[in-house]
């Protein structure tokens, strides 16, 4: 379903600053794989996101979304392929409008935008029973203005609205990282029952270990633009933030240096 | 004091149709969009131009529109493709287009329109015809209200209102939404397949053609065209919308569309009160920027003061609890009262 061959990143070439964020990384998903990423600051998770859903561009390799070459799609268009939730709750939605606007301008993703009225009342109906699954009264405040929400709603909304069109991948950037434990703890289970659902291919960046380990099929580690370590099938689901603690010490010889890792 | 209203009124209408141009780059865009001191002018000269060579006022109203339209098509083009700060490709778009505009206006600072047909010269005449000024003057006579005309107000409201539920429609289509959210949050609509750059390039477009119109049909109300007559218009774009903002509110797009048209009236009525009251022509600019600046400031000294308010509020509630408590503390407080008095 998507693969990246040899993808290759530099920041800043050839200045004193020159950092690779993505060092030759290949990854292939197939339909229905739910893959969490993890590893320390610095290590090209986010890179890795913005590079497959077209924010940067590779500077070698290719970007390749259900047999489509899509390296060279600009990302509005590539968004036609991907759902993307992010790290920041006020990132996924427009403040200053309607819920059932939002909605609407996330359900126009796969499609053509026209001069028609965006919210007919056959797709009002169809937002409401979507809303009804996050189980938060959303689906009652259709006309209340996105702003008014809380983060943990927006961010249920933002996961709602990336999700509902069945993107071939669904993109989450640390997505439950800015909320509390209990906002958190609530988004990781919506994003466990939506993934389900829908059998979507993810992929998931995350700092929390425990929820690396708890979602998804396959895991993958990655340090210095690079994946050190990948899991996957019986041996993830037997996996204990220990053993990666001690995994991620043999490869590399160091203690992971990330703070809230270790925290979490 | 009619007799001052009612060209207020009437050229306020007119101008209402910039001012929802500026709306829609200012605040739908968030595009500080100062093309449109140029592209007001762009229309007044492209119309005066093609009235004064014996076009149709009509053809000639939307031909200045549509200049309107691409001069801000190509200030969009500049920040998107160029990467040009918003403010600094208005600007450059505005001077590109005074020399543009004196090449349309054949090199003539001034064109009167003094005896050609203009859009509003044909209406009255069709108006006339129809003798609903006798009407409407018999039943306003009594309170005063006679003007020579009629024709010219009602076809200003009627273009006017055409243009306000074209926007009202328009930004509840799937493309007015994906423009809205562009203003609002480019990360997020990009994020769902929606192209910023041609929407902030039509986005732009649209804006300044409404302003062009405005400026077209100004040009056919003065009968004439001046090329410094664009001068400060952003500035008073902008006064027409914090006003109407301010005294009409904004729950909605409709309601705000109608607000903006409403300041872009009160503006025109409060500036010929203040020529009335024996300011110069000349002084309106400087009035209009102080308008502007209080507009923008009282809010903030109300919120402000408003805040310090409920925080007295809340403090005097406090001291109250504590004075009325029992033990130590109702004592302390007591104390460090009349210590604070007798400091």
């Amino acid at each position: 379903m998507l693969q990246l061959n040899r993808i290759h990143k530099v920041f800043k070439e050839g200045t004193l600053d020159e950092k690779i964020a993505l060092s030759h990384i290949n990854l292939a998903l197939e339909p229905g794989d739910f893959v969490t990423v993890i590893g320390s600051n610095g290590a090209g998770k986010s890179t890795l996101m913005n590079v497959i859903a077209g924010v940067l561009d590779p500077d070698v390799g290719e970007v390749i979304i259900k047999s489509k070459n899509v390296t060279n799609l600009p990302e509005h268009k590539r968004a036609a392929y991907i759902g993307r939730v992010f790290q920041n709750p006020l990132a996924g939605t427009a403040p200053s409008m309607t819920i059932e606007e939002n909605m609407s301008m996330a359900y126009a993703r796969n499609k053509k935008r026209s001069f028609r009225i965006a919210v007919s009342k056959k797709l009002r109906g169809f937002f409401q029973e979507s809303l009804e699954t996050l189980h938060l009264g959303l689906e009652n405040r259709l006309t209340a203005k996105v702003g008014l929400l809380s983060g943990g709603e927006r961010q249920a909304l933002s996961l709602l609205m990336a999700t509902f069109t069945e993107p071939k991948i669904l993109l989450l950037d640390e997505h439950t990282a800015a909320l509390d434990p209990s906002r958190a703890e609530l988004i990781t289970k919506l994003t466990k029952e939506i993934v389900l659902q829908h059998q979507l291919t993810t992929l998931m960046v995350t700092h929390n270990m425990q929820q690396a380990l708890d979602l998804g099929n396959r895991l993958i580690m990655m340090d210095k633009g690079q994946i050190i370590l990948e899991v996957s099938g019986e041996d993830k689901q037997n996996l204990t933030i220990e053993q990666l603690l001690h995994e991620f010490q043999r490869i590399r010889g160091t203690k992971m240096t990330s703070d809230r890792t270790l925290l979490s | 004091m009619f007799s001052i209203m009612f060209p207020a009124v009437e050229s306020g209408v007119i101008y209402a149709l910039m001012a929802l141009g500026v709306y829609l780059s200012f605040r739908i865009l968030d595009f500080p969009d100062l093309t449109v001191d140029g592209s007001f002018v762009t229309g007044a000269g492209v119309a005066a131009i093609m009235l004064f060579n014996g076009q149709s006022p009509i053809l000639a109203t939307l031909a200045g529109m549509g200049s309107g339209f691409i001069a801000g098509c190509i200030t969009g083009v500049l920040h998107t493709k160029g990467k040009i700060n918003p403010l600094l490709s208005g600007i450059l778009m505005m001077i590109a287009l005074y020399s543009i505009n004196l090449r349309i206006m054949q090199d003539r600072p001034n064109i009167p329109l003094l005896n050609q047909q203009t859009i509003f010269s044909q209406f009255e005449a069709l108006w006339d015809k129809i003798g609903i000024d006798e009407a409407l003057s018999s039943a306003f006579a009594g309170i005063g209200l006679k003007p020579s005309t009629w024709a010219i107000m009602f076809l200003m409201i009627l273009i006017t209102l055409t243009i306000k539920f074209f926007t009202d429609w328009f930004l509840k289509t799937e493309i007015g939404l994906a423009l809205r959210a562009t203003g609002d949050n480019k990360q997020m609509i990009r994020s769902f397949s929606a192209d910023t750059n041609t929407l902030t390039v039509l986005g732009l477009g649209v804006s300044n053609a409404f302003v062009a119109l405005s400026g077209a049909l100004i040009a056919q109300y003065n009968s004439f065209a001046d090329i410094g007559m664009g001068l400060g218009m952003i500035i008073i774009g902008l006064a027409s919308v914090i006003i109407g903002e301010a005294l009409f509110g904004t729950k909605t797009i409709m309601r705000t569309t109608l607000a903006v048209i409403g300041g872009a009236i009160i503006y025109r009525i409060v500036i010929s009160i203040a020529l009335k009251v024996g300011f110069n022509p000349g002084d309106m600019k400087l009035i209009t920027a102080t308008l502007v600046v209080i507009a923008l400031i009282l809010p903030k000294i109300f919120d402000s003061q408003k805040v310090r308010n409920r925080k007295k509020r809340k403090r005097l509630d406090f001291e109250k609890m504590y004075a009325v408590g029992p033990g130590k503390e109702g004592e302390n407080v007591a104390s460090t009262k009349s210590d604070s008095q007798s400091i």
